[in-house]
């Protein structure tokens, strides 16, 4: 029943595609069988909304007159990265606000920009023979920049982990505020909405995808930062703990409020949540077979926080079915758990990329390059070492 | 049996006044304290949640009054702007009592009856879309 990325297209332009969301498709699968809804559909679509500190925005502010080289550089107090081209920034979200410290940060200037708020610039230059200028004070919109888009070098990471807390104090994480002695858990995946969850072995999500950020078509870029192909897998070849990354690129002036929200996590820090949606095509049963795949067959790795080291101890492993349901067992304790990720948002994520691809004719990609496939890179630790010991 | 919520101001020379003793001893009253900010020479206030025999309330809180603290029924709420809000769920994993909770579609909810003012999701909240009026 093989259907090839190019009679995929093909259908998607004449309007005729079969599309549905990864929930559709477990439902479909479990009730006509796999083969039948393998053959029906042509395109399932994903999505996910949580928090993604790796993330930030290219801006372009246009030249002042006379003209400036910015090198220190603040939106509403934000610091931008000085080390580009005259008036040219990197945007980290995470960045703290000089002022307001993480009440405010880049994800809330990024948020400010998308919903059309004037944002405060401020910078200042050497001042040189072709940059004059040595300070600016003023105001920008999204609309007022030339180029501003995102380029967020880890997202949408293939699985996380389930945070829980042995230790005898709150510690407050980026999985959000973790009670002491295992009273609560959290966790941070759309589960069987996840992207890189439905295709584990990255067939069809490559360098060049074309994607849903935050509102905006974009395109997978890269692999992401921490991209991990060899993480412990389960018998469907999905990983069981934090694995693959994408790094992603789209136009901010796309993306809308609704899809992108800075947040900032209690004695933590900035992050924000961004909406990733990736299509993925029938193209075959091997693929329809993960396709399929329910929270009931997804599995998550718990991790004791309490243990401040790089490798934390598992008190063992969860389906998203089981963390769904609120409540889970760790050591034979009964633990509450919350999401992190928005399932509501990752719902309307994967249909409004069906809409796209249904009524708007959104073509699929075919990777231009493989992500970095199992057993072909590993993810390495920083080792401290002096100058004598290189 | 019925259960109510109050919020009682103390003047500032009643503080030290061991009312809630007298609620249990003298009306049979079960009280909860689910907030206090009490501190000798200063107005204090105190969301307390009363459980007893319907009678016994109107008795409880008239005793409360001679002995000249003020109250009136609990107005305290979490406020949730549902603008801010992405219904990521965090909130819930922080709620003791499951006062916030996920429904079958993980829509939020809020159950003000099992709330006891204690903040958690005030400060885990990443959107600050929760506060809480006292």
């Amino acid at each position: 029943m093989a259907k090839s990325w190019e009679e995929i297209n093909s259908r998607i332009a004449a309007g005729e595609a079969v599309v549905v969301t990864a929930e559709e498709f477990s439902g479909m699968a479990a009730a006509d069988g796999l083969e039948s809804a393998a053959k029906k559909v042509d395109v399932v679509t994903t999505g996910t909304f949580g928090p993604m500190c790796s993330s930030g925005v290219f801006l372009n502010f246009g030249h002042s007159d006379p003209p400036i080289k910015m090198q220190t550089i603040t939106l509403n107090d934000v610091p931008a990265s000085g080390g580009l081209a005259a008036v040219d920034t990197y945007l980290g979200i995470t960045e703290p606000s000089l002022t307001r410290g993480i009440e405010y940060g880049g994800a809330h200037v990024v948020e400010d920009l998308i919903r059309g708020r004037a944002v405060r610039l401020k910078a200042i230059g050497p001042g040189t023979d072709c940059y004059p200028r040595t300070e600016i004070d003023t105001w920008v919109t999204l609309d007022d920049l030339n180029q501003a888009y995102f380029f967020n070098p880890r997202n949408a990471y293939q699985n996380y982990a389930v945070a829980v807390n042995s230790s005898d104090r709150t510690l407050y994480t980026y999985l959000g505020p973790l009670l002491p002695r295992y009273a609560n858990a959290t966790y941070c995946s759309a589960g069987a909405l996840s992207p890189l969850l439905n295709d584990p072995t990255y067939r069809t999500i490559g360098v060049g995808t074309r994607c849903f950020v935050a509102g905006a078509a974009g395109y997978v870029a890269w692999e992401g930062t921490q991209h991990n192909p060899n993480q412990v897998r389960d018998e469907a070849g999905v990983p069981m703990a934090p694995s693959g990354t994408i790094a992603v690129i789209a136009d901010l002036k796309q993306a809308s409020p609704e899809f992108f929200a800075a947040a900032t996590f209690t004695k933590y820090g900035v992050s924000a949540y961004v909406g990733i949606g990736i299509p993925i095509p029938v193209l075959d049963e091997e693929i329809a077979r993960t396709l399929a795949l329910t929270d009931a067959d997804l599995t998550a790795t718990i991790f004791d926080y309490g243990v401040d080291r790089r490798s934390r101890p598992s008190p063992g492993r969860v389906t998203y079915a089981q963390l769904r349901t609120g409540e889970i067992e760790v050591d034979g304790r009964k633990v509450p758990v919350g999401p992190i990720s928005s399932l509501p948002a990752a719902r309307r994520i994967a249909s409004e990329l069906k809409r796209w691809i249904a009524e708007e004719r959104f073509s699929l990609t075919q990777p231009l390059q493989l992500l970095p496939q199992p057993g072909t890179q590993s993810f390495k630790p920083l080792e401290i070492r002096t100058e004598e010991a290189i | 049996m019925p259960r109510k919520r109050f919020d009682l101001r103390f003047p500032p020379r009643q503080a030290a006044k061991p009312v809630i003793y007298h609620l249990v001893k003298d009306y049979d009253l079960t009280p909860n304290i689910l907030r206090a900010q009490i501190e000798p020479g200063q107005q204090g206030r105190m969301l307390l949640e009363l459980t007893g025999r319907k009678e016994a309330f109107a008795d409880g809180l008239a005793f409360l009054e001679r002995e000249g603290l003020t109250v009136s029924e609990a107005a305290a709420d979490i406020c949730l702007d549902d603008e801010k809000c992405v219904v990521c769920g965090l909130c819930t994993a922080v709620c003791k009592p499951q006062a916030l909770y996920l429904d079958d579609d993980f829509a939020l909810k809020f159950d003000k009856d099992k709330c006891v003012y204690c903040e958690a999701c005030v400060i885990a909240c990443p959107r600050r879309a929760i506060t809480l009026r006292f």
